[in-house]
């Protein structure tokens, strides 16, 4: 009863929701990017990868001068070159999505490792920046509770915010969200219509690589203030599981990334009042494990695209 | 001219593809050492040294070949099912674990015999860590990707806590660390002054075995089958939720051979770098053996040259030895790449 009481209390704290909203942040980008891919009919296992180079490239560009947006944008146009990698082999040459995704994320975690050592190569504490700092809406910030957590955040998850909407409206109600979703439903049936398919895929894995990219540069730019070794720790693989677990919809990746912001956030201030009992590993078991079992008790009810890792070969006629 | 499909690749394609790759890999990387602002040909001259230059580094190489031809054998067996396995890094640790857990004096039995049983339950707990995506992905469908990606992290961290709980030896100074195993559980050496172990011969073996079940047995048709075309294989009556099951005792099990070998035959005790990536490496070796078991050998061969030359490359030149890791996955990138072009001719009119 002790231990209810303490966690509804811990739960209504507004650094609680902060902190959920600040875990939250680089996941939605990266959900949302990987739904983009997965519309149109790529499954981009370079997440993981393209999430550090991000962190990485960003956070470098940053170090040596520039502005925070900058790192941003640098990062975002970094991600969308790998995105072309990708969708060169996956999208032209039909290549296993899998493999390829694996591949990108190999040599990009490691080129970003060479390059941060290269760029850096006698330091023993990691280099710090100066990270965003949060922008109070002016009014909201004032309202009790909201203004405090919800109005009171980095521009980047003010960004990510935006997204859901933005994404919902463009896959829902546009010409080309109609596109993307053909493209991965049904290429042949698009093709017919006259879209150009692999034009549309490669563009929805550039795009969706570039949110991943973003996704890496939150982790140096804003939610800490330098690059070290591990930083994205797995979060790229989460982000594949939250898409299955959204049901491949930006609103429903919103609910899945809060939800699980929110189990992580919790599990950090539970390590800090039951860590002399448990060992720390146990907590930081909780977010991979918690990925797993909201995979079991979704998969068996969700539908994946039913083009995704299907390659369009119209030279194929079977 | 024009760009046709052909009907199918032929031979010399096939086996040309991961030399194209490989020769791809290395040139697309000498921009980066271009970048650091050493000679290339210099740079990739100190790398064949590093790896094949005199007998010792050639033992080296052939030693880090050892975890590499069974992790490279483990992805192998699961990609030709469609099992995707990107576990065996966790598979690993876990069949270094269990060897760890009863060859630290729990169990005494002579040489060859605990020798066997320790190889034989890192096979068991590698298999069992396979075995449970793969019994998700028959029984609710949850993709196998993901879940064998994140057991890596909760195996890892599990492994963490023991070797600072447990399993700690209280003799390594504060640092992680399992208990020495007893001498009559290590692997022999193979060569003297060396550190080439017994580990290679089982992993020889272990190709042999792989090559002879696909080749020759009933389930290695089945498991090529349920790989080409599931829902034909359901037609012909091959039971495919049990070959996948099987198979992904096989191949976690390989994974968990190679983790307990290492421990055996290198490291004698369980730390938390047994492995820099054998896992996710074993994923190169085996598409560019292009999952042929036999083709694994060679492919591990060489990428283990990579990571021991790099060292050598990296210590006379000071070029970060990420470059191994780099030159590997574009090789994969570009092993893709030639696979892709295979596929294709071209037709002059």
């Amino acid at each position: 009863m002790s231990a209810l009481l303490s966690l509804i209390s811990l739960i209504s704290t507004t650094s609680f929701w902060v902190a959920t909203l600040r875990i939250a942040t680089p996941l939605l980008f990266g959900t949302l990017g990987e739904v983009l891919c997965e519309r149109a009919g790529v499954l981009n296992l370079g997440i993981e990868g393209i999430m550090t180079l991000g962190a990485m490239a960003g956070w470098l560009v940053v170090y040596q001068g520039s502005g925070l947006w900058w790192g941003v944008a640098f990062a975002a146009i970094l991600g969308a070159g790998v995105g072309l990698v990708h969708s060169l082999l996956t999208v032209r040459l039909g290549v296993s999505q899998h493999v390829t995704g694996i591949g990108i994320t190999l040599l990009t975690i490691n080129a970003a490792y060479f390059v941060y050592r290269m760029a850096l190569p006698q330091v023993t504490s990691p280099p710090k920046i100066i990270p965003f700092s949060p922008w109070p809406i002016p009014g909201l910030s004032r309202l009790p509770f909201l203004g405090e957590t919800l109005f009171t955040q980095p521009p980047l998850t003010y960004l990510s915010l935006l997204l859901v909407p933005l994404m919902a409206y463009i896959l829902y109600r546009t010409p080309l969200g109609l596109a993307v979703r053909m493209v991965g439903e049904n290429p042949q049936a698009a093709a017919s219509q006259g879209i150009p398919v692999y034009a549309v895929r490669t563009g929805a894995v550039m795009v969706g690589s570039a949110l991943m990219a973003v996704a890496g540069a939150f982790l140096t730019l804003s939610a800490f203030d330098a690059f070290f070794f591990n930083i994205v720790n797995g979060r790229g693989w989460i982000c594949i599981a939250l898409v299955v677990f959204a049901a491949w919809d930006p609103w429903r990746a919103l609910g899945g990334a809060l939800l699980f912001a929110g189990f992580d956030a919790l599990q950090l201030r539970l390590q800090q009042l039951w860590g002399s009992r448990i060992p720390y590993q146990f907590f930081l078991m909780l977010p991979y494990l918690l990925s797993i079992v909201a995979l079991i008790l979704v998969s068996r009810h969700t539908k994946a695209p039913r083009a995704l890792l299907i390659p369009f070969r119209p030279e194929e006629r079977i | 001219m024009r760009v046709e499909l052909r009907s199918t690749v032929p031979l010399w394609l096939i086996l040309s593809a991961p030399m194209a790759a490989i020769a791809l890999a290395f040139l697309s990387c000498s921009l980066l050492i271009l970048w650091t602002g050493s000679p290339v040909l210099a740079a990739y001259g100190a790398l064949l040294r590093g790896a094949v230059g005199s007998p010792f580094a050639l033992s080296e190489t052939l030693t880090r070949a050892v975890p590499l031809i069974l992790t490279g054998l483990a992805v192998a067996v699961c990609f030709r099912a469609k099992l995707w396995n990107i576990g065996a890094e966790g598979q690993f640790y876990g069949g270094a674990l269990a060897a760890s857990l009863l060859g630290t004096g729990e169990l005494s039995l002579p040489r060859p015999g605990l020798v066997l049983v320790l190889l034989l339950a890192g096979w068991i707990a590698g298999g069992l860590l396979l075995w449970i995506p793969a019994w998700l992905k028959t029984q609710f469908q949850v993709d196998e990707v993901v879940t064998t990606l994140l057991l890596n992290f909760v195996i890892l961290l599990g492994i963490s806590y023991l070797l600072e709980g447990p399993l700690k030896d209280p003799l390594a100074l504060g640092w992680p660390q399992g208990r020495a195993l007893v001498e009559s559980a290590l692997l022999p050496r193979l060569i003297p002054r060396s550190r080439l172990h017994a580990g290679f011969i089982i992993a020889l073996l272990a190709a042999l075995g792989v090559w002879a079940i696909e080749q020759f047995t009933v389930w290695g048709l089945e498991m090529r089958a349920v790989g080409a075309n599931p829902e034909a294989a359901k037609f012909l009556g091959i039971p495919v939720q049990g070959v996948i099951l099987y198979t992904s005792l096989l191949g976690g099990g390989l994974a968990g051979l190679a983790g307990a070998c290492e421990l055996l035959g290198l490291k004698g005790y369980l730390t938390l770098d047994l492995s820099p990536g054998f896992g996710y490496t074993g994923i190169v070796v085996a598409l560019l053996a292009q999952l042929h078991p036999l083709g694994v050998v060679g492919a591990a061969v060489f990428i283990a040259g990579v990571y021991v030359g790099a060292d050598t490359m990296g210590r006379s030149l000071g070029v970060p030895t990420y470059l191994a890791d780099v030159i590997v996955a574009a090789a994969l990138l570009w092993m893709l790449v030639c696979m892709g072009l295979a596929r294709y001719r071209l037709r002059w009119d």
